[in-house]
């Protein structure tokens, strides 16, 4: 940093003195793409919540901690100012797609003093195909514009029509999609019609024009078993081919997970419910987790919050700097390094510099 | 990787900005600050079974002349506006250090917002105050002085007009620190008061006696019941840490137990908002013990982080018996009552520390950790030296 200036760094940590914002499991993204991207348009800021998989017990009784989880990032959005434009909500609202979960969900989400755009997740969906939330909650694909940006949502937890047939019951079917490491599972895809969908969406939009992608699975494949994974990534990713910047934003996988493919940067948001170790861990199957990715070390599970983070997305110039605030640990930073032509771990790239995994669990 | 700039922002965003700066910079100069006040340590035997060495900074090394001067000034009442209040008022040798009030009383009888906390064991702590805004003894003990609701003094002059106008004082200053009256500074009453309240340790309680000393009767069967539930089902150890070979019962963090929040989160917005603009430091010891709302805002005040709001420091346990009440704000007035807060998961609120939630505790196990509490309580506490 040179003497004298404020640099970004300081102005994140400002920004998490003023805005009481920093606490929490979401992301404040702060979109300046007008250098790179050349498209005219104003900065602004998002939130984006993730992952509360807010679970119902009986009657009225929900889980306790992943109810303070979602509650805490409303919170948190509600006591920013300058207050974002809008919050999205990146899917796995509900554990098992229980109607009760859902409109318990949005009982709590409706406390949130900013609009809504939902991003559907699996959890969500398999129960009833989805009916519920389209009736109540929102569309499962759409686009908007908003000042200058185009923003592309995407239902990219669909799969094969075989699997959803297999199962005699919703129940059956939903418990089966809701299970991590299922030999019975089956991968998720964005499916034809999306993806003819998703040209048309896009024929209009010029190549400059900056492109953000919400999804709830990432749209590449990182590990089957655990369907961090989307078949038909690579069709997708071909249709975002012609454009300058795209962005493609996700939930899922509730660590600090990032990659470059091409054109296309991919960002990983925190869980507000709990943290996923890398399937590194587990290495029965292959795995395709970026090399550019270092790990999250272990988690403390006394502390239901430590593994769960928010991050402050910056978009200047059109290229992303993660400030991951990960409750419990220490933070981490992921910049888009010109040079290298891809995000790096700014803080714990070097092997001598990544965070000891703890030791008196 | 190159910084980016301020250049960058619109004139719109810079206006964001410039409130930020303006915070950040308050926070960022107090960080500063601590970070050059840091002293080096040196640490001492405490010769007290259950306490570890005791961290002493090079710049400011014991003695007995230090901790005599340290005693007399900790005693002078005539260092407060109305010559009715010194250190000794709120933290009574005599009451395990602390008042038993609520919250302190200082000068006029008037009241602060936050409950005395002991200065026993005290010298162990990283950071002082309920929201660690001083990082050591010496830095604590200069901001008494100047709150407007506590000794009430316009300025630390006022107290080094006194002290070089007595005989006594000025002959002691020269023993300890081989300076004339002139030199006589702030600096040099809040090293010697630092270093009589470095004496203010107590261990070898029957738990040290059980735990440290294995003395395998030193606890009552209820007490030891109440140590594995301390170390297992109630998750106390987590943040009041026992360790292998002593006890402080801290870890120098900060935590949300809801208490007291309650009092400031309908209206949060509104006093952050406030805050943020607010020209005033953040770290205003006087707003703080005047300010009801900034008071309640905890570890946030001095840190400006999200995460801080509502939390304060995790007090030691050591005689806490005897130190009633408890709490930052002095509104439980039991043990019982601090067990029952956490067996319910602490007072519900968005920023409820992690690892806060509910125990299921019977009423046994209730009375089993007060009786282990209880067995914290060392047979002999310091006093002042004679």
């Amino acid at each position: 940093m040179e003497e004298g200036k404020l640099s970004r760094r300081d102005f994140l940590r400002g920004t998490g003195g003023l805005l009481a914002a920093s606490i929490v499991p979401m992301s404040l993204i702060e979109i300046a793409c007008g250098g790179r991207g050349k498209g005219t348009h104003e900065k602004f800021t998002f939130a984006f919540i993730s992952d509360p998989h807010l679970t119902h017990i009986k009657g009225t009784n929900f889980v306790r901690n992943f109810d303070s989880g979602l509650n805490k990032a409303i919170e948190t959005v509600n006591l920013m100012f300058p207050r974002p434009d809008f919050a999205v909500f990146g899917g796995d609202l509900a554990q098992l797609g229980k109607r009760e979960e859902l409109d318990h969900g949005m009982e709590l989400l409706s406390k949130l003093k900013v609009p809504i755009k939902f991003v559907i997740g699996e959890h969500d969906y398999y129960l009833d195909l989805g009916n519920y939330w389209q009736d109540k909650i929102s569309k499962l694909n759409y686009s908007f514009d908003h000042k200058g940006v185009h923003f592309v949502v995407l239902n990219s937890i669909l799969t094969y029509d075989t699997w959803i047939k297999r199962w005699k019951t919703p129940e059956e079917r939903m418990n089966e999609m809701a299970r991590l490491d299922n030999p019975n599972g089956s991968p998720f895809m964005v499916g034809d019609d999306q993806i003819t969908w998703l040209k048309k969406d896009l024929e209009n939009i010029k190549s400059g024009t900056p492109l953000v992608v919400l999804s709830h699975s990432p749209l590449y494949k990182i590990y089957k078993p655990w369907n961090f994974w989307t078949d038909d990534a690579e069709k997708i990713q071909s249709v975002l081919d012609r454009f300058d910047n795209v962005t493609v934003f996700h939930g899922h996988v509730h660590q600090v997970l990032y990659n470059q493919i091409k054109n296309i940067s991919f960002y990983a948001l925190m869980s507000t419910a709990w943290p996923w170790p890398y399937p590194e861990s587990y290495t029965q199957s292959p795995h395709y987790i970026p090399k550019m990715t270092v790990f999250m070390n272990r988690q403390d599970p006394f502390h239901e919050r430590d593994g769960t983070g928010w991050a402050f997305v910056n978009m200047d110039n059109a290229r992303e700097e993660m400030h991951y605030k990960l409750w419990e640990n220490k933070d981490r930073i992921v910049k888009y390094d010109e040079s290298a032509g891809h995000p790096v771990d700014s803080i714990y790239q070097k092997p001598e510099s990544r965070i000891l995994p703890q030791t008196h669990y | 990787m190159k910084d980016i700039t301020f250049s960058r922002f619109d004139s719109k965003f810079l206006g964001y900005m410039f409130i930020i700066f303006v915070f950040y910079c308050i926070g960022c100069d107090s960080q500063k600050k601590k970070d050059t006040d840091l002293t080096e340590l040196t640490y001492i035997p405490s010769g007290i079974l259950g306490l570890p060495d005791l961290p002493v900074p090079k710049n400011n090394p014991q003695s007995n002349d230090k901790v005599s001067l340290g005693a007399k000034l900790y005693s002078d009442k005539r260092f407060s506006s109305d010559g009715t209040v010194s250190c000794a008022t709120c933290h009574k040798p005599e009451q395990a250090f602390v008042d038993k009030l609520k919250v302190s009383k200082g000068i006029k009888n008037l009241t602060g917002t936050r409950n005395a906390p002991t200065v026993l064991n005290a010298a162990y702590y990283k950071t002082q105050f309920w929201d660690g805004r001083r990082s050591d003894l010496e830095g604590q003990s200069k901001d008494p002085l100047l709150n407007p609701v506590e000794h009430g003094l316009s300025s630390h002059d006022d107290l080094i007009k006194i002290v070089k106008a007595d005989q006594d004082y000025t002959s002691r200053f020269k023993t300890v620190f081989g300076i004339d009256s002139d030199s006589i500074r702030i600096d040099h009453v809040a090293m010697a008061i630092a270093s009589f309240e470095r004496t203010i340790i107590s261990g070898d309680s029957p738990f040290d006696r059980y735990r440290f000393g294995k003395e395998e009767k030193a606890l009552s069967a209820s007490a030891i019941r109440g140590l594995n539930l301390y170390m297992g089902k109630a998750r106390c150890q987590d943040c009041h840490t026992i360790s292998e070979t002593y006890a402080i019962f801290i870890d120098d963090k900060f935590h949300n137990l809801g208490v007291g929040f309650k009092r400031i989160q309908p209206k949060l917005e509104e006093i952050l908002q406030k805050k943020a603009e607010s020209k005033n430091s953040p770290t205003s010891d006087e707003e703080i013990l005047t300010n009801i709302e900034s008071s309640e805002l905890g570890r946030f005040s001095v840190t400006g982080i999200s995460e801080d709001l509502g939390a304060f420091k995790t007090p030691g346990l050591r005689n806490i018996a005897l130190t009633s009440p408890y709490m930052h704000d002095g509104s439980l007035t039991s043990l019982e009552q601090v067990i029952d807060l956490y067996d319910r998961g602490g007072e519900a609120n968005p920023f409820l520390s992690s690892g806060i939630r509910p125990l299921g505790l019977s009423g046994q196990e209730k009375a089993d950790l007060v009786s282990f509490l209880k067995s914290l309580t060392s047979p002999v506490l310091p006093s002042m030296p004679k």
